[in-house]
């Protein structure tokens, strides 16, 4: 089907961008965050607006700019953009809300600075997402790292400095010296930098080159946290929760993996992958970052690290799926990206409210917690069963998607990978849970009165967690985008 | 009126001068406003220049209705209409901003620093725009002498800076002359095209190539191409704000400029590309000086100091990528000329306001920058954006440029240096980003248990006059601009401006 020009993408990209000025001048906190919510719902509205036309196989584009021959600053929602964005637009509304909670509660500083970079960070996301060409996809991966910069280092303290500079090396040192010149490179051997369905890199390329520019833009894109660039992750946990709940989880990380996905699908291709034996070596680098993270998980004492090291590990679930080559693989991984979204958001989000209600971070701290707070460690429950991919949570559908998709190629090894990993998760966060509701009295850290988070902190993590099983019985949406995209 | 442009472009701001000088003796007040009108009337001028170029009608001045090869004639073409723009651009820009330093630290000399401010930009628009080669030498040494005079009006060591640079650019500007001196002797012309058509048959010879290498060492000389640079961060860190502000970024890209003109223009790309094999050699040159600048820049203090040593290192891109000898190359190097004009001029321009509210820019100094002067620094950040190569800002589409024609030339060691200097950058910006963000916030409560900044004060904003902030973040806004227009900048100008026999 033709594609369509639209202004809408321009508009969903640029929504929470327009509203940080408003954000900047208003005098009252309210006021404010009626403002984020509004931009919020606007976005999240807008992306939906565009659902049907993609669900019919429809493609929106718009172009700004030609800045470079054949190259434009240019936008385009197909099915596996609409995906991401819908993921990242609508926890965008309940993480406003948890924020509101957090910062409140523990009546942090700076706080219209957060929620104004995180507007410029969304901003980013989603342009992203809606991407047309390599080069637009750099840009607001760009200006995403530059964006979460203050969002990470936001408690301005020795920490902070360190961790900030952590971040940035890694992130933008990878996306300088590797992405850059590969973008560079690419560019010369095809003329274009435009995501096609069979990908743009000429096939008579020398497979040498294609295999160094694919491990380039493997780790260069180290949002997606592949080993050895992962230590970022763990080191960008010294945020305020909310930004490591949807940073973290679900927007930086999963721009990460996005970026691979579409240089595996869009600039590569599929086919050309496969003839020149390429996924099998990108499937070894993500099991190998799969196994070794959810290893380093099981150390953590800290409950935010333990997620981070998790987090790590199921972000290579989607490299290694789309890794796969086969059409269940790809399916699995893009859906991974939303199931994996709402299960580990709920989590985070779980972190933060025992840290606001209690100042407890670390997991040793933590026994006998559900007595206290009951509900937030049900949703912690349910996140973990999503995480770990037992049913009935969304987990569970990319679970089994990618496991189908190691058997076309008899993929065994990754099939087995994929089963430890699920054992390793189980072994790291089930502890956690079984010992906050099951403990001896003497070992019991909590009294026995429930006394759970404000309830900003608290309604949002049931949302969240309610999806992550409504996902269970409903992931028609996301596998049909996730099919449409991989068709 | 359009056909007597090319004269008007010089002849506005020459005049202006003569009348801010008898001002600043007469009516002292009224120096600025005249400045300004003539900066303005360049600007628009050279605008008309640039439209009528793109527009495709040729724009030949000849002085005194003397023919071409006998008089002095004024050429624009697709390469010198976009340089002239900027320069008056910055010209005009960086003079409303000069205004609140100017008047607090120069007042007695307010005269005197208008007219040589507006002789120093005559002296680069007459460079740029002229087709004599003799012609430039004498506006060469008008900019260069108003420019000394300019730098030693600094406070401190400024005068000792401004000696030497004198040292350092008289040997540069008389090597220029020497060059020109050879080919009089042998084409007896100095008319830029006449001297290339006579010489096509001479470029076998001996003093053609004597000429032309003592030529590119008195302008590499005058950009400060390492290891030539010795005289500029001095002279650039001494001078008065306004005055680094405006020679930081024009001096180095008019030369850049004038480089490229007698290599295309009056030796030819055939000559300079094939004839001499020199490309190799000059492309690596410039990775020294890519990589000597950024290090040299990580060593220093003081953040004006550093911005000169940035300086340094851009020179070498565009030499670099001009001496790569491709269309990719060249288009990089010219869109650099423009890119790097502004962006000099904003993170100079943010310098000048920083030592405008705070009386000195060592990076030790900078804390708490982000709470007391925001919107400098949000201009700062944007600066540095371009520096670092981010897009969509404009400093990316020309590393674009450069990187490409590093890869189709084969020359990966420029390629290497670029990325290396992008990634310095990120250190040398976010080092200053750092101190001025979490100092002295960290020592207030560096011992908390979990680092909860719990209800600071911010201190109270102290920021630059609205004089300065106003062209400030014109600069910082036009950096963004710029980056979405490269592709009409590129298809519409400078792709025209690329010799036919480059590959």
């Amino acid at each position: 089907m033709e594609p369509l020009t639209s202004l809408k993408p321009l508009i969903a990209v640029l929504v929470s961008l327009g509203v940080v000025p408003i954000l900047i001048s208003s005098r009252n906190a309210n006021v404010r965050e009626a403002w984020t919510f509004g931009a919020a719902g606007a976005k999240f509205l807008i992306v939906l607006s565009m659902l049907p036309a993609v669900l019919e196989g429809q493609e929106l584009v718009f172009i700004v700019a030609e800045v470079l021959p054949g190259v434009a600053v240019a936008l385009r929602v197909d099915a596996f953009g609409m995906l991401f964005a819908l993921v990242a637009s609508s926890l965008w509304i309940v993480t406003s809300a948890y924020s509101i909670g957090y910062m409140r509660g523990l009546n942090e500083h700076g706080q219209t600075r957060y929620f104004c970079f995180f507007a410029l960070a969304l901003s980013a996301t989603i342009g992203a997402a809606f991407s047309a060409n390599l080069f637009t996809l750099y840009l607001f991966y760009e200006m995403l790292s530059f964006a979460t910069y203050p969002l990470v280092t936001h408690h301005q303290d020795a920490e902070a400095r360190r961790s900030g500079r952590k971040y940035l090396l890694y992130i933008v040192g990878t996306s300088i010296g590797l992405v850059l010149p590969a973008m560079i490179l690419s560019y010369d051997l095809a003329g274009t930098l435009e995501f096609s369905t069979h990908g743009f890199l000429p096939h008579s390329a020398s497979p040498v080159m294609l295999g160094a520019l694919l491990f380039m833009f493997l780790f260069g894109f180290a949002k997606a946290g592949i080993m050895p660039f992962h230590s970022w992750l763990p080191a960008a946990m010294v945020a305020p929760t909310p930004v490591s709940a949807l940073l973290h989880a679900v927007a930086v990380v999963k721009v990460g993996v996005f970026c691979i996905l579409r240089v595996l699908t869009g600039v590569f291709g599929l086919d050309l992958l496969a003839s020149l034996n390429l996924g099998v070596a990108v499937t070894y680098v993500a099991a190998f970052t799969i196994l070794i993270a959810s290893l380093i998980a099981l150390t953590q004492d800290e409950l935010k690290r333990r997620l981070a090291f998790s987090t790590i590990g199921q972000l290579s679930y989607i490299v290694l799926g789309a890794a796969l080559l086969s059409p269940k693989g790809l399916t699995g991984a893009m859906i991974h990206i939303a199931m994996h979204a709402f299960g580990k958001i709920t989590l985070f989000f779980c972190a933060g409210a025992i840290f606001v209600a209690t100042g407890k971070k670390y997991i040793s701290q933590m026994v006998g917690i559900g007595r206290r707070m009951p509900v937030t460690m049900a949703a912690f429950f349910i996140g973990s069963l999503s995480v770990i991919g037992i049913p009935p949570t969304g987990g569970f559908v990319s679970k089994w998607h990618l496991v189908l998709g190691t058997l076309p190629n008899h993929q065994w090894a990754m099939l087995v990978v994929l089963l430890i990993s699920s054992l390793l998760n189980a072994a790291y966060f089930f502890p956690i849970v079984y010992r906050a509701f099951f403990c001896q009295e003497d070992q019991c850290l909590f009294e026995d009165t429930p006394k759970e988070a404000p309830l900003w902190c608290l309604v949002p993590l049931v949302i969240t967690a309610a999806c992550t099983i409504l996902l269970f019985f409903y992931p028609f949406l996301f596998l049909r985008l996730a099919q449409l995209a991989g068709s | 009126m359009s056909a007597h442009y090319p004269a008007l472009l010089v002849i506005i701001p020459l005049l202006a001068s003569f009348f801010i000088s008898a001002a600043g003796w007469l009516r002292p007040p009224w120096c600025f406003p005249l400045a300004l009108t003539a900066m303005g009337g360049s600007l628009l001028v050279s605008i008309g220049l640039l439209a009528d170029v793109i527009r495709g009608i040729p724009d030949l001045y000849w002085f005194g209705g003397w023919a071409p090869p006998w008089g002095i004639y004024y050429r624009v073409d697709h390469l010198n209409a976009l340089v002239l723009v900027v320069i008056s651009g910055v010209g005009f820009v960086n003079l409303w901003a000069a205004r609140p330093t100017v008047d607090r630290e120069l007042p007695e000399k307010a005269g005197a620093f208008y007219t040589l401010y507006v002789l120093f930009v005559t002296g680069l628009l007459g460079m740029v725009v002229t087709g004599d080669a003799f012609n430039l030498y004498v506006l060469l040494e008008i900019a260069a002498i108003t420019g000394y005079a300019l730098i030693a009006l600094g406070k401190g060591r400024a005068p000792l800076a401004s000696l030497n640079y004198i040292f350092m650019g008289t040997i540069g500007a008389c090597f220029y002359l020497l060059g020109v001196g050879y080919l009089y002797i042998v084409t007896g012309s100095l008319n830029m095209q006449d001297i290339a058509r006579l010489l096509a048959p001479l470029h076998g010879s001996r003093v053609v190539t004597v000429a032309f290498v003592i030529m590119m060492v008195g302008v590499w000389l005058k950009m400060g191409f390492f290891p030539l640079h010795a005289w500029l961060p001095n002279a650039y860190t001494y001078a008065p704000s306004p005055v680094s502000s405006l020679v930081a970024p024009l001096m180095t890209k008019v030369m850049v400029y004038v480089m490229i003109r007698m290599v295309m223009t009056v030796f030819t790309v055939d000559y300079a590309f094939g004839v001499l094999v020199l490309n190799e050699a000059v492309v690596w040159l410039a990775v020294i000086a890519i990589v000597a600048g950024s290090l040299m820049a990580l060593a220093e203090k003081d953040f004006k100091r550093m911005l000169t040593f940035i300086v340094v290192a851009e020179v070498g891109y565009m030499v670099g990528g001009f001496w790569l000898g491709n269309r990719s190359g060249f288009t990089g190097s010219v869109l650099h000329i423009v890119n790097d004009a502004l962006m000099t001029l904003c993170l100079f321009l943010a310098a000048g306001s920083i030592i405008h509210a705070r009386g000195e820019s060592r990076i030790q100094s900078l804390q708490g920058l982000f709470s007391t002067m925001p919107w400098t620094m949000g201009a700062l950040v944007v600066g540095a954006m371009s520096i670092i190569g981010v897009p969509p800002t404009c400093g990316f589409f020309s590393k674009w440029y450069l990187l490409l024609g590093a890869v189709e030339g084969g020359h990966y060691g420029f390629l290497a240096a670029l990325l290396f200097s992008s990634l310095v950058n990120v250190v040398l910006f976010f080092r200053i980003f750092e101190i001025g963000y979490f100092e002295p916030m960290e020592a207030s409560h560096g011992g908390a248990s979990h680092g909860h900044a719990h209800g600071h004060e911010a201190p109270a904003m102290s920021e630059a006059p609205l004089g300065m902030l106003v062209p400030l973040w014109m600069t910082a806004l036009g950096l963004i601009a710029v980056g979405f227009y490269t592709g009409e900048i590129v298809g519409r100008v400078i792709r025209h401006a690329i010799p036919a026999t480059m590959f």
